[in-house]
């Protein structure tokens, strides 16, 4: 079943605008679906009021196991399974081992991380863009506004997206494929 | 984040310091207090009641190190000297990271740093005084800190002859040291003087040719640096155990002066800024400068460990001696300084500094950078000790004593040279960036 959401899209001349247009819509209550800029804009993310990204946590994360991974694998390998006198050291002389357990740290908080980021913001094989404005990768910067997930009526945040110095406003309906 | 100023003033970024009268009698008394200490230290250690004093008698290993007691000094003589020697090396180390901090910021067109630089860039003035005591020591006392210098050592007719430590002498020699020596402090703090002018000059005339002369002065620094912060670590550390090198030691040696100069910054600019000074500097300058302490804390460790591990991996006698001593010869005195050197300096920040909220929080970065400081003393001490003194080591207080009295002169040096200087380069071309940093 296909769903479609409607989207309000204000499109703005200056970061600086914009900037400022975003902390006005949201004091007057507005729900704001994202900014998109042609360049970084710095603190637009805390104006929109995004919450602060998790990806450190999945770092530390795949860096924990990634660490595990290879302590293990050595372990297994160099102890239990085959042991191995080196240079006449201990079976599990554990400093010999921490270069491969740093590196597949390194490794695994590396992948994880990259992965992790464009699966949370839709980047995979086959997936489908959602491009407001073309524009936007241009000189345009573009407000998107969910109008289902706001409480307001389509003709105020219009209104306040006009007041806030948007040059033009559109309509926008993205078409969900669920499967 | 910063609210965006569009009528940023340069001339209102000056603000001048005031090292107040009782600030410099505090500092004064810490000194003499430190002096004192040391004293009482060193006539306790000589009376045989000292604090921190082994009565540890490994002359089977005594003997194998090379140290014969074949030269003047007694043993409190010989720990006053080494304490004096390290500390004047830990602080030489620390005041000349305040220029190469200030050098990579030119080099790196960074302009976040340049509403703090003229913090770190108010070290090196330290280096005179370091310096001098380095050489004083050096020329009376040469022979009690190195190896090389012992009397008859490079003579092939004398009985403390050693083949291995004459093989060095072209490099290791009496003339030859002292010019090295003299060359470092002398490049380091000349090249510090003419870039120190040059911003007065800056904030004096303004205009953007300053610079590009102190970007170009940069480049001569780091290439200067590149070389003698290796050598230097060489002459004034490695070649305490002469027999012993590794060449790793000379980015190890620069990692844990690098470190402990980027802790000694971060406070200092805390400090200024719960005085009330500074009051453009916020939590993002010093979340970048935690960056760099976590950072270079982990670099630190990693040239640590890939030194440590060449030579576990090899297992050469005459290389393992050098970990040996520090594990557990010497009645194992310095196996606590080797470990708490290891944890403070690597899994403290590691863990303390990991997350965003950590580096942006001032009593989080002042533990952070004391556990740092600590650390990389405690560094030094294990690298020099065990050759300087060995058996006859410990933690009393001479070493209590030596380090506050530095420490105190360090400061004392410090705060009257931020005095001579606004303490924002008003006219650096990329202050306005610095202001409304964001990260």
């Amino acid at each position: 079943m296909d769903t479609n959401k409607r989207f309000l899209v204000g499109v703005y001349d200056d970061d600086d605008e914009v900037m400022a247009a975003v902390k006005t819509v949201r004091a007057s209550g507005i729900k704001i679906h994202d900014v998109y800029t042609p360049f970084p804009v710095h603190g637009l993310d805390k104006a929109i009021g995004h919450p602060r990204t998790r990806i450190p946590m999945v770092a530390f994360m795949f860096g924990t196991l990634g660490l595990i991974t290879m302590f293990v694998f050595t372990l297994y390998t160099m102890r239990l399974d085959w042991p191995m006198n080196i240079g006449g050291k201990d079976y599990y002389a554990l400093p010999d081992f921490i270069p491969p357990m740093f590196e597949f740290t390194v490794l695994f908080t590396a992948f994880g991380m990259v992965f992790t980021f464009f699966i949370t913001n839709g980047l995979w094989w086959g997936n489908k863009a959602v491009i407001f404005d073309l524009r936007s990768t241009d000189d345009k910067f573009v407000m998107a506004i969910d109008t289902a997930s706001n409480q307001k009526s389509e003709a105020e945040i219009e209104k306040a997206l006009r007041e806030t110095g948007a040059i033009e406003i559109n309509v926008k309906e993205i078409v969900e494929e669920e499967d | 984040m910063a609210e965006h100023n569009h009528h940023f003033d340069p001339a209102e970024m000056e603000e001048w310091y005031d090292f107040t009268s009782s600030s410099k009698r505090k500092l004064i008394i810490g000194m003499l207090a430190g002096l004192a200490t040391l004293l009482i230290g060193a006539f306790l250690v000589a009376k045989g009641w000292g604090i921190g004093l082994n009565h540890v008698h490994e002359h089977a290993e005594h003997a194998a190190h090379g140290h014969e007691a074949h030269h003047g000094l007694p043993a409190w003589g010989k720990r006053v000297v080494g304490n004096l020697w390290m500390n004047a090396e830990f602080f030489t180390g620390i005041s000349v990271i305040g220029m190469f901090f200030v050098a990579i910021q030119y080099l790196s067109w960074a302009g976040w740093s340049s509403i703090i630089k003229r913090i770190p860039e108010a070290f090196p003035a330290f280096i005179p005084f370091s310096g001098a005591i380095m050489l004083v020591l050096y020329v009376a006392f040469g022979h009690e800190i190195f190896h090389w210098r012992h009397e008859g050592i490079m003579d092939p007719e004398s009985e403390h002859y050693d083949a291995i430590i004459a093989g060095k002498s072209w490099y290791l020699n009496n003339a030859f040291f002292l010019i090295r020596t003299v060359l470092y402090l002398g490049s380091w703090y000349g090249l510090w003087v003419y870039l120190r002018n040059l911003s007065k000059q800056e904030d004096a005339i303004g205009g953007t040719e300053w610079w590009y002369k102190m970007k170009y002065l940069s480049r001569i620094f780091i290439l200067v640096f590149a070389v003698t912060s290796s050598t230097c670590a060489w002459d004034w550390a490695m070649s305490i155990d002469t027999h012993w090198f590794s060449t790793m030691f000379g980015w190890y040696h620069f990692a844990s002066w690098h470190v402990t100069g980027l802790a000694v910054t971060t406070l200092s600019v805390i400090f200024l800024k719960e005085k009330g000074y500074l009051p453009a500097v916020n939590e993002n300058h010093l979340h970048d400068l935690g960056k760099f302490m976590f950072a270079f804390s982990i670099f630190w460790t990693y040239v640590w460990f890939a030194q440590f591990l060449l030579i576990y991996y090899a297992n050469l006698p005459e290389e393992t001696i050098y970990y040996k001593e520090r594990f557990g010869g010497y009645g194992g005195i310095y196996k606590a300084p080797f470990f708490i050197n290891l944890f403070m300096g690597f899994l403290v920040p590691f863990l303390w500094f990991m997350t965003r909220d950590a580096k942006r929080n001032f009593t989080f970065l002042k533990v952070g950078s004391f556990a740092i400081i600590i650390a990389h003393y405690f560094d030094f001490y294990q690298m020099m000790m065990p050759g300087l003194v060995g058996a006859n080591g410990g933690f009393g207080l001479i070493e209590w004593g030596t380090t506050l009295f530095f420490a105190c002169a360090f400061i004392y040096v410090i705060s009257a040279q931020l005095t001579k200087a606004s303490l924002v380069a008003k006219n650096h071309p990329m202050l306005e960036e610095a202001v409304h940093h964001d990260i």
